[in-house]
């Protein structure tokens, strides 16, 4: 029976693991996303989970192990944060490139120096070339949901990609909040069992991911190009079948608030799209057409979704809770690269707030759709790019 | 030996391969050294078939081990291995 329970984003994380009955995780504890593996360890040890936990020296073995694990047809999980995912960094290209659908839950954590070990998405942004679908979510329930939706979209034979979930450190991952646990029936129905296309067999050896050469290398790289374009078709079909299952549905790519008649949207990812909806009501009072977007899905990037939410669009807000050096927030870039080419496109102004954990609050996200307000008045945006709450 | 795909959609979404001999051609080219044994010092122990890291040493009906030159790179660890010095390395002529 469906059940409610009540605790934090990284043993919801765990309790999905279990839940998408993954049978090899291997994994090593890093801030804050320890308590994810000691769930899981905990759930194995108590026997409430058949899954076989591989104690590993790295995240970069953990990798390989997923690896190995899923290339012999097991279902794989692991988690990590921050440094243990840069570490990983060799492994993720493998593990996409290979074609296994792995899961992996990515605490987001802020890269050091300086030491930091709070909210920021800069770790799991910087993996964002390796192949890897991503996921960020917004809420506990969102963590839970979106696991047993990844191994969904993973596993289909269009796509054969690994994903991470990502979702904020502290904010969420040691947050409780009310989680819909469905019945392990029904969770099975919606996810069956995996049915690798090859498998390391002894009888029938293989190797894999041998030399290619020139001639025939850039037709795997299209093929991969090709399973993401096929995610991204798939990603709305499998939110809306997860919505009529277990009642939890998401927008597909980006969520929507108080978005239909919006002349001014406010674009985020992660947490601070539960903010942004606090920051609309309040706008929404006072006459403002305001409305909030949540980006759910960086990659595949929904470009057409995009440029779908821009249409009649006077001004887009954006709010990067990361920063590539040299450039700017790459939400914002992305953002800018889809609309590049349509015919009328709405002016943007790119934010970076909340780096390293430092609080965005309903009242910031405030005063950035007030600012850009000033400027859609001035018909320009006088700063392209502005950091919030940065200390004098 | 690989077979060329006549399209791209003959290949697998990863690339497979399937257990070949030497599928980088006579890799007995690669030797600067040569292994040569010598009959009358071989006992017939096997250590060398066993550790050839590339499967070149043939194991005879007598137990005579016997290096396959077309693949064997030179590397000596037969000849390291062999308790009795029955293994000289050699070196290549041209």
């Amino acid at each position: 029976m469906a059940q409610v329970i009540i605790d934090t984003g990284n043993h919801i994380a765990g309790f999905a693991c279990k839940a998408a009955r993954a049978q090899v995780v291997a994994a090593y504890p890093i801030t804050p996303q320890s308590p994810v593996v000691e769930q899981i360890a905990d759930l194995i040890e108590k026997g409430q989970m058949d899954a076989k936990y591989i104690r590993v020296e790295s995240e970069h073995s953990a990798m390989a192990a997923c690896i190995g694990a899923a290339v012999g047809g097991a279902r794989a999980f692991t988690a990590t944060s921050a440094h243990g995912l840069a570490l990983m960094h060799e492994m993720l290209h493998w593990a996409s490139a290979s074609r296994l659908p792995i899961v992996m839950a990515v605490v987001n954590r802020a890269m050091g120096p300086p030491w930091n070990v709070w909210a920021d998405f800069s770790d799991s942004l910087s993996q964002r070339d390796t192949g890897w679908i991503q996921f960020y979510c917004a809420s506990n329930q969102e963590i839970f949901d979106t696991i047993i939706q990844a191994y969904k979209l993973c596993e289909d034979k269009r796509v054969f990609l690994p994903a991470m979930v990502c979702f904020e450190g502290y904010v969420l991952s040691h947050t409780s909040m009310p989680v819909k646990i469905p019945d392990q029936k029904d969770i099975d129905d919606f996810l069956p069992p995996y049915n690798p296309p090859w498998l390391l067999d002894v009888e029938n050896p293989i190797t894999h991911g041998n030399i290619v050469y020139p001639d025939w290398y850039m037709e795997f790289r299209y093929f991969m190009q090709e399973a993401m374009e096929n995610a991204k078709r798939l990603i709305p079909e499998i939110d809306k079948e997860y919505g009529k299952k277990f009642g939890f549905e998401y927008g597909g790519h980006v969520e929507r608030y108080r978005c239909e008649d919006a002349e001014h949207i406010l674009l985020t990812m992660g947490t601070m799209g539960s903010e942004a909806k606090v920051t609309v009501d309040r706008l929404r009072e006072k006459g403002l057409k305001v409305g909030a977007a949540r980006l759910r899905v960086f990659r595949p990037f929904p470009k057409e979704e995009i440029q779908n939410l821009a249409r009649n669009v006077r001004m887009l807000t954006i709010v990067d809770r990361q920063i590539s050096y040299g450039m700017e927030g790459p939400l914002l870039t992305e953002v800018k690269a889809s609309l590049y080419g349509e015919e009328e496109t709405p002016l943007t102004a790119g934010f970076i707030a909340g780096l390293g954990g430092r609080d965005v609050t309903f009242m910031d996200l405030e005063m950035m759709i007030n600012r850009s307000l000033k400027w859609l008045k001035a018909g320009r945006v006088e700063k392209e790019v502005e950091w919030i709450g940065l200390r004098k | 030996m690989v077979k060329e795909p006549k399209s791209m959609r003959d290949l697998p979404i990863t690339p497979l391969s399937c257990p070949t001999v030497a599928s980088m051609g006579k890799t007995g080219s690669w030797r600067t050294f040569r292994p040569v044994i010598d009959s009358t010092k071989c006992t017939h122990c096997l250590l060398c078939w066993i550790f050839c890291p590339e499967g070149c040493i043939e194991r005879q009906k007598d137990d005579m081990p016997d290096i396959n030159y077309d693949y064997c790179k030179g590397c000596g660890v037969c000849a390291n291995e062999c308790r009795l010095g029955a293994i000289r390395m050699e070196r290549e002529r041209e």
